[in-house]
């Protein structure tokens, strides 16, 4: 390869590495929070409130990462908050994924009636602004973990139905599926037997995408302060508080927006690289 | 003294085979010279070294292309663009994908004049509006302010015809010009280039692998196989009796109208292994 | 004939779409468990204060009696009344849609200028290690959403680096002699250059920030029509004729490479749009996204409703001009 594609490709499968590196290393940290976080991530102490973190001077021992306006240590608020952040990604993203994946299955190939009201509320729904709509939708339903998981589950699941409804539509017409119902295959067996092993590599890359998509709508219903209860350390929540003292303590904002940015990343990397490995479709 | 001047001249794949094996031919002012080949022998690739569109894949290792006395090859890229656009024209092989779709017909055939030979606009019009009348497009006016989709293909093809006349070139590559076309629409169009090329008096480097179209319109011809010349001669020459034994078998293998179950012969295998051999010792002789 | 015919097709599903839109949020937002009387009243109030003011609200009668109430105020141009600041929800939104606007506007010429740029000199540079770091930054670009790109905007160019504004919309000592919302169209044209560019700093950040996404977005399918436009045979011909790369890209390519372009940005500046929602609160920029989340907060009813409608209206609108400048620009319609 002499146009340099060949290093991209290259590249491409280390970014994919490295992305699962991250992501496998956040998994670890979260289940062992309880552990590994050096204080309670809870613990106020007004007296150690905006210490820096451990190499600028004014930092306290044991308080690697400093401190927010109230004390609360940052580290420890970093990884309770991760384990909040990937429970949201992993819950919501295969909720997400199984419910419109099954309306998008349907759509296209029982088409119909079912496509009919499937595409029609498809529509529908690209017609509101999501973040919006989710912010609305957690301010109903009331904050707090099922809530978030439930404006995700209700907002995305439209990214899934359009997608495998075109390729499910793509499959059902092609030889095979004819040849399968010949032999006397139903309709419904057809189209989980025959018709979801050919659409998984596409829901499989979907859903990696969407866990990170997840993550960073929980962060931003944490930040307009809409999570869960609004001292449970969570990434967003940490970031708005960040934001209103980034003048006066830039760690605040600066380590857990790292974590989100390398976590969303990694998510998305991650969906890319499986795409250019084994989906013939998104490709 | 002939106007363009082609010696061994070597192109390669970037970091591959080569395509064409030190190729030399001449073509003399106002002559029409054929390039036959099968699909693959590299005709079509010597007029785009000429013209300076060979495909970014592809390198020129060595040789000569000499235009007027000039070598190209030697030139800053930018002269030697502005050399090729003021001097030579292509005529390109399907007429449906060569005219831009977002542009109107008449800036199609003006812009070279108005934009790099710096013709007056209302010049540069008139001259494409004689030149549309010339390859007998009825209305030129109102062609002119067409979009390509609005015309048939063999309009397209002589609206193309019309273009690479416009700056009076003086030698003009036609690439297959009449391949993509309709076959009724084919022997107007050959007729057109001839009487185009005979009035004006410009040289023609015509690329084709029909050598029945050759016998019609060429003065010479080279015969390429794998990117080698294996024979050049005249036409009446070639026609009469063919020197390399792969001409002789591609002559067999031109249908004739009149013995059509005759004609189709295919090459002979052992005229393949002969041409073939021939390359091979021409690779060694290179690499050596 | 074409062309009304389906103008007033897309025009009904529109209207479809919206009504679809409107009984969603209208039955979404009275499943609230919270009164939003009881919250506006003061602690103490009693249950008759309570019942009295959701009578005044329309709020006592059944959902459908609601929904016809207010469907036919809206048909005559009445969206209700704000709970929180009982102005007209008609004004209040209308006084916060230019603030929002002028910064979408914003973010999609930042992003067609970034896109369009990263575009063409990725073809110009075709096969070179510099389109490989092209590409590459594109993908970072993608992979990272508006809300994020504002953060870290926020800690570049706001504290580190302090060159831009990272709140409000304007420096609020400022004396303003607007009469329209439109501040930074409106500072232009009385030539208020002092204020212009006041305005501009505190816009530009969340404008880059929302561009960033759509910029790349643009750029990768701007640059792969243009990568299968330089193929074809007008390119080539185009060279002969002695014209150099920057021409044949610019004049050849880029016409018939925009289009598909364009119907892609069309649906792309709806997601824009909607990211403004996050980004106005992110900058605390006072458009109507801030409005809206401060509204779902304060459990404003009508005011909520009247937001979420106009947005899904924005959207279907800026698909609906999508479609007809597709429709302008491509010869082949106009002719056809």
């Amino acid at each position: 390869m002499l146009d340099g594609r060949g290093t991209i490709r290259h590249k491409a499968g280390l970014r994919l590495w490295l992305s699962a590196l991250w992501l496998g290393l956040l998994v670890v940290l979260a289940l062992g929070a309880p552990w590994i976080a050096p204080k309670d991530p809870l613990a106020q102490d007004l007296m150690l409130g905006r210490l820096p973190p451990f190499w600028v001077s004014g930092a306290e021992p044991g308080y690697w990462l400093g401190t927010d306006s109230l004390g609360r240590d940052v580290l420890s608020r970093i990884l309770w908050g991760a384990r909040l952040a990937l429970t949201v990604a992993l819950v919501a993203g295969t909720l997400t994924c199984l419910i419109g994946a099954t309306l998008g299955l349907m759509a296209g190939f029982l088409r119909g009636a079912s496509d009919l009201v499937i595409s029609r509320l498809v529509d529908i729904w690209m017609a509101f602004p999501p973040v919006l709509f989710s912010i609305l939708l957690v301010a109903v339903l009331g904050p707090g973990l099922f809530s978030i998981i439930a404006a995700i589950v209700l907002i995305d699941w439209t990214r899934f139905a359009r997608v495998v409804r075109a390729e499910a539509m793509t499959q059902g017409a092609m030889d095979y599926v004819a040849s399968a119902r010949v032999a006397g295959r139903g309709r419904i067996g057809t189209m989980a037997l025959e018709i979801l092993p050919n659409v998984l590599p596409t829901i499989g890359v979907l859903l990696t995408l969407e866990m990170g998509i997840a993550v960073i709508v929980e962060a931003i219903l944490s930040f307009v302060n809409l999570s869960i209860s609004t001292d449970a350390p969570s990434w967003g929540g940490m970031i708005a508080e960040g934001r209103t003292s980034v003048h006066q303590a830039w760690w605040v904002l600066v380590f857990p927006l790292l974590a989100l940015f390398l976590t969303v990343l990694s998510f998305s990397q991650l969906g890319e690289g499986l795409k250019d490995r084994f989906d013939p479709v998104l490709r | 003294m002939s106007y363009l001047s082609i010696r061994d001249l070597e192109v390669r794949l970037k970091g591959g085979g080569r395509l064409l094996r030190r190729v030399s031919l001449d073509v003399a002012r106002g002559e029409v010279h054929g390039l036959v080949g099968e699909s693959g022998a590299g005709k079509s690739m010597i007029g785009k070294a000429v013209l300076g569109t060979l495909p970014r894949s592809v390198e020129i290792v060595s040789g000569q292309i000499l235009l007027d006395g000039t070598d190209l090859l030697a030139m800053h890229p930018a002269a030697r663009r502005r050399l090729i656009g003021a001097t030579c024209a292509l005529i390109p092989q399907d007429p449906l994908t060569a005219l831009n779709p977002a542009h109107r017909v008449g800036p199609q055939i003006t812009d070279r004049l108005v934009d790099i030979l710096r013709w007056p606009r209302a010049k540069a019009e008139a001259r494409a509006r004689e030149l549309l009348a010339e390859v007998q497009i009825a209305e030129p006016e109102r062609v002119m302010r067409c979009y390509p989709h609005e015309l048939s293909g063999g309009m397209r093809q002589r609206i193309l015809i019309a273009s690479a006349f416009a700056a009076e070139p003086k030698l003009i590559v036609a690439d297959e010009p009449t391949t993509a076309l309709d076959v009724t629409v084919q022997k107007q169009i050959l007729k057109l280039i001839q009487a185009m090329q005979e009035r004006h008096g410009t040289a023609l480097l015509f690329v084709t692998h029909d050598l029945g179209v050759v016998s019609k319109i060429c003065q010479r011809l080279s015969v390429l196989y794998a990117g080698m010349v294996v024979e050049d001669t005249d036409v009446r020459t070639f026609f009469r009796a063919p020197q390399h034994p792969y001409s002789r078998a591609l002559l067999a293998a031109t249908p004739k109208y009149t013995d059509p179950t005759h004609s189709l012969t295919p090459v002979p295998e052992a005229v393949i292994a002969t041409v073939r051999a021939e390359v091979a010792e021409a690779d060694r002789r290179a690499g050596a | 004939m074409q062309l009304l015919q389906t103008i007033i097709l897309r025009l009904i599903t529109t209207a479809v779409t919206l009504f679809g839109v409107a009984v969603i949020v209208f039955v979404v937002i009275r499943i609230v468990p919270g009164n939003p009387i009881a919250m506006m009243l003061p602690p103490g109030a009693t249950e008759a204060d309570i019942a009295r003011l959701s009578a005044l609200y329309g709020l006592d009668k059944s959902i459908p009696e609601q929904f016809a109430i207010w469907a036919g105020g809206v048909l005559q141009g009445d969206f209700g009344t704000s709970i929180t600041t009982r102005q007209p929800v008609l004004s209040l939104v209308l006084g916060r849609l230019p603030a929002t606007l002028e910064l979408a506007i914003m973010a999609l010429v930042i992003a067609v200028v970034i896109g369009g740029v990263m575009a063409l000199t990725g073809t110009r540079l075709r096969g070179t290690r510099s389109e490989g770091a092209i590409d590459v930054a594109n993908g970072m670009a993608l992979s990272i959403p508006d809300f994020l790109w504002g953060l870290i905007l926020i800690l570049a160019f706001g504290v580190m680096l302090p060159v831009f504004h990272i709140s409000g919309r304007i420096t609020p000592s400022l004396q303003l002699p607007f009469s329209t919302d439109f501040y930074l169209f409106e500072s232009l044209v009385r030539l208020r250059f002092d204020l212009w560019a006041d305005i501009v700093s505190h816009m530009f950040l969340p404008a880059l920030a929302l561009a960033i996404p759509l910029s790349a977005v643009i750029g990768q399918l701007l640059k792969q029509s243009l990568k299968e436009t330089m193929h074809l045979d007008y390119v080539t011909l185009s060279r002969t004729k002695g014209y150099g790369e920057n021409h044949v890209i610019l004049h050849e390519a880029l016409p018939n490479a925009i289009l598909p372009t364009l119907t892609l940005i069309g649906v792309q500046f709806t997601f824009l749009i909607g990211g403004t929602v996050i980004i106005e609160r992110l900058f605390s920029y006072e458009g109507l996204g801030n409005l809206a989340i401060d509204a779902v907060i304060n459990r404003d009813l009508p005011l909520i409703q009247g937001i979420v409608i106009l947005f899904a209206a924005i959207f279907t609108v800026v698909n609906l001009v999508v479609d007809l400048l597709y429709a302008a620009l491509n010869p082949r319609l106009r002719h056809a």
